[in-house]
C-alpha cells in the first residue's frame, strides 16, 4: 500500500475479526445465523473502506462490476436445494476467477519489476485460481449432467497429467528466475493456460460419487489462491479470509475422505466407478420385492424407524415426501430417525441440508457414529436412494473396493425397506449385498412417488 | 506427507526462502513478507480450530460462508479496477471489472444463501410451533 490508512486498515481488523467469529458460530446451528450476518458485515466494512482507498481514482468500472456481480449472485442464491452441488462448485468457479484475475492484472500492471517474492506468490496465485476455475466448472457440468458423471479416462492419461504438471512447474521457475527474460510474458501466460488445462484433467476422471472431495479440494484450491493474492498485495485480510477457507476445504477433504477410508491421491489419480466391481464376493440370490401396503404396516406398528436417505433422494426430489411420511409415524407414536452419511449426496452435508428444508428440525437427524449403535432396537430402516453407503460389503469382504468404509449398518435393524428405482446397480457400479440379505425388502419405484403412496397407506392402516 | 504436494503451503514458504536468497530487489519489503508469513501460520492455526468444531450437519453452509469469505478478494479487485496506470490502462480496468464482478458473485450469492439455508436449520419446538399456526 503506498499510503497507510488507518482508518483503511482499520476496516480490513474488523473484517477479519468478524470473519473467525461469524465461522466459529457456525459449531451450532441455533448461533449460526447470527454469526453469518457477522461476517457478511466485515465483509460490507471492507468493501466499504476499500472504497476510500487513496489510488482509486475512477469508480465507472467499480459501479459495473459491483452491479453485474449483485445481478448475477442474487438469483444464484435462489437455485433450489437440490441444486447445492453445482451452485457451490461454480461459486468456486467465480472465486477462484477473480483471484487468478487479480493476479494476472498485477501481472498486467508491473510486469517484471515485482521481485521474486512477489512473483513468487503471484504464480501461485494464478495457478492454483486457474486450474480452480476449469475444475470447478466440469465438477459443475457434472452434478448438472451436461456431463456423463462417469469418469473419463484414457490410455496414458498419468502420463499426459505429469507432462502438464511439469510443464506448469518449468513455466513457473523459468518465469520467476529470470522476469526479465524476453520471454518472461511467454512463461507466465503459457502457465496459466496449462493451469487451465491442468483444471480440466484434474477432474474429468472423478467419478461423480466422489464429488465431495473434490468439492472440498476445489474449496480449499479457492481459498489459498486468496491467501495467496494477499501475499502479493501484501494484504492481511485477504491472507486471513482465503486462509480460513483453504483450511476449512482441507479438513471437510480429509474428512471425506475418512467417511470413504480412501487417500486423497487415491481420489484423485483412482478413477473409482470406472472398474466394474469383480470382488463381490459370489453375491446371488433372489431379492425380495414388496409392496407398499406390507411396508405401510410395518412401519405403522414399529417402535423406532430409520430413514438413510442418499442422493438418490436429491435426484427424486423426495425430502418433501420423506418428512410427510415421518410426521404421520411420528403422531402414531413411532420414533422416528434420520441417518445421515458423511459422503451421502454430492457435497458435504447435502443431505443434512435437503431434510431440513423439508421441515425436519435438526434434532432429528443422526450421525452415522450416533446411529449404528441404535440400529439393533431399530424395527425398520427404509433407505431412500442411497446404495454404497449402506453396502455391508464395505464391512465383510476385505477383498471389495469399498472395503473398510464406515457404512450405516441398516443390515442390523430388525428389517430393510431399500426404496430403488430399478434393479441395476449403483454410481459405483457394485453389487450391494445388503439387497439380497432375509431382512431386506425392495421397494421398486420413483423414491417419490413409493414414499407418497406409503404415506397414503400408512394412513389407512 | 502427500498432503504436502496439494497444499502448497510448504512450497509457498519455501518460494518466499527462495526470493530472499537470490537477493533481487522486491517490490515487498522483507518485513511485510515475513508479518504475512506470521499472519498466514497464525490464520492457518485459527481456522483449524474453530473449523474442526463445525458439525457435520452444518458443513454444506460451511462450505458457501467459506466461499463468500473468500470473495474478499473483492478488495484486491476493487483498487485494481479503479487506479490509474500509466500503461495498459484499458486492460487493466477490464481485468479488474471481471474481477470485481466474479468476487461480487461470490459474496452476494455466497451470503445469501449460506443465510437461506442455515434458516431452515430448525429446532424441534420451533418446527412444532410453526407447524400449529
Amino acid at each position: 500500500m503506498t499510503h497507510p490508512s488507518y482508518i483503511l486498515e482499520a476496516t480490513y481488523l474488523i473484517a477479519s475479526c468478524l470473519f473467525v467469529m461469524g465461522l466459529k458460530s457456525l459449531s451450532h446451528p441455533d448461533t449460526a445465523r447470527r454469526g453469518m450476518i457477522m461476517a457478511a458485515a466485515g465483509m460490507l466494512a471492507a468493501l466499504l473502506g476499500t472504497l476510500f482507498h487513496p489510488d482509486i481514482h475512477n469508480y465507472l468500472w467499480i459501479a459495473v462490476g459491483l452491479v453485474v456481480g449483485s445481478s448475477i449472485g442474487i438469483p444464484m442464491a435462489m437455485v433450489p436445494m437440490t441444486a447445492m452441488p453445482q451452485r457451490t462448485a461454480l461459486s468456486h468457479a467465480f472465486g477462484a476467477l477473480a483471484a487468478s484475475l487479480v493476479g494476472i492484472a498485477e501481472y498486467v500492471i508491473h510486469g517484471n519489476s515485482m521481485g521474486g517474492v512477489k512473483m513468487g506468490a503471484l504464480g501461485l496465485e494464478v495457478m492454483l485460481g486457474s486450474l480452480t476455475v476449469t475444475g470447478s466448472l466440469i465438477a459443475a457440468a457434472k452434478l448438472q449432467e451436461f456431463m456423463r458423471g462417469t469418469p473419463i479416462q484414457f490410455k496414458g492419461q498419468h502420463f499426459v497429467n505429469l507432462a502438464i504438471g511439469l510443464g506448469m512447474v518449468t513455466c513457473f521457475v523459468l518465469w520467476v528466475i529470470d522476469p526479465g527474460a524476453a520471454n518472461a510474458n511467454i512463461y507466465f501466460f503459457t502457465l496459466v493456460g496449462l493451469s487451465f488445462l491442468f483444471g480440466v484433467m484434474l477432474v474429468i476422471p472423478i467419478g461423480a460419487a466422489d464429488m465431495p472431495v473434490v468439492m472440498s479440494l476445489l474449496n480449499s484450491y479457492a481459498g489459498l489462491s486468496s491467501a495467496a493474492t494477499g501475499f502479493v498485495l501484501g494484504n492481511n485480510v485477504l491472507i486471513i479470509a482465503g486462509t480460513l477457507d483453504g483450511f476449512s476445504g482441507f479438513i471437510l477433504s480429509i474428512l471425506m475422505c475418512k467417511a470413504m477410508n480412501r487417500s486423497i491421491t487415491n481420489v484423485l489419480f483412482g478413477g473409482f466407478g470406472a472398474v466394474v466391481g469383480t470382488d463381490t464376493g459370489g453375491v446371488g440370490g433372489t431379492m425380495r420385492e414388496v409392496t407398499v401396503d406390507d411396508v405401510a404396516v410395518q412401519l405403522a406398528y414399529a417402535n423406532q424407524v430409520v430413514f438413510v436417505p442418499g442422493y438418490g433422494m436429491a435426484t427424486a426430489q423426495a425430502q418433501h415426501a420423506c418428512r410427510e411420511l415421518g410426521n404421520l409415524l411420528e403422531e402414531r407414536g413411532v420414533a422416528v430417525k434420520y441417518a445421515i452419511h458423511p459422503v451421502a449426496g454430492r457435497m458435504p452435508g447435502h443431505m443434512n441440508v435437503l431434510l431440513a428444508e423439508a421441515n425436519v428440525p435438526y434434532s432429528s437427524l443422526w450421525e452415522m457414529d450416533q446411529i449404528n449403535p441404535e440400529m439393533p432396537q431399530t424395527d425398520v430402516a427404509v433407505v431412500i436412494g442411497a446404495n454404497d453407503v449402506v453396502n455391508p460389503d464395505a464391512r465383510d469382504n476385505p477383498k471389495s473396493l469399498i472395503a473398510g468404509m464406515p457404512i450405516i449398518e441398516v443390515d442390523k435393524a430388525k428389517s430393510v425397506v431399500v426404496l430403488k428405482r430399478g434393479k441395476g446397480k449403483g454410481f459405483s457400479g457394485l453389487e450391494n449385498p445388503l439387497f439380497f440379505k432375509s431382512v431386506t425388502g425392495m421397494l421398486y419405484g420413483d423414491a417419490k412417488s413409493s414414499l407418497v403412496n406409503l404415506a397414503q397407506a400408512v394412513q389407512k392402516v | 506427507m502427500i498432503h504436502v504436494l496439494f497444499h502448497p503451503t510448504a512450497l509457498m514458504a519455501a518460494l518466499v526462502a527462495g526470493g530472499e536468497a537470490a537477493g533481487k530487489t522486491t517490490a515487498l519489503d522483507p518485513a511485510v513478507v515475513i508479518s504475512s508469513l506470521y499472519v498466514f501460520a497464525l490464520a492457518a492455526f485459527l481456522g483449524y480450530q474453530v473449523i474442526s468444531r463445525v458439525p457435520p450437519l452444518l458443513h454444506t453452509p460451511l462450505m458457501s460462508a467459506t466461499n463468500a469469505i473468500s470473495g474478499i478478494s473483492l478488495i484486491g479487485s476493487l483498487v485494481i479496477a479503479g487506479s490509474t496506470y500509466e500503461h495498459h490502462q484499458t486492460l487493466a480496468s477490464l481485468l479488474g471489472c471481471a474481477a470485481v464482478t466474479s468476487a461480487m458473485i461470490n459474496v452476494t450469492g455466497g451470503f445469501l444463501i449460506t443465510d437461506r439455508m442455515l434458516k431452515m436449520f430448525r429446532k424441534k419446538e420451533t418446527v412444532k410451533a410453526e407447524e400449529k399456526k
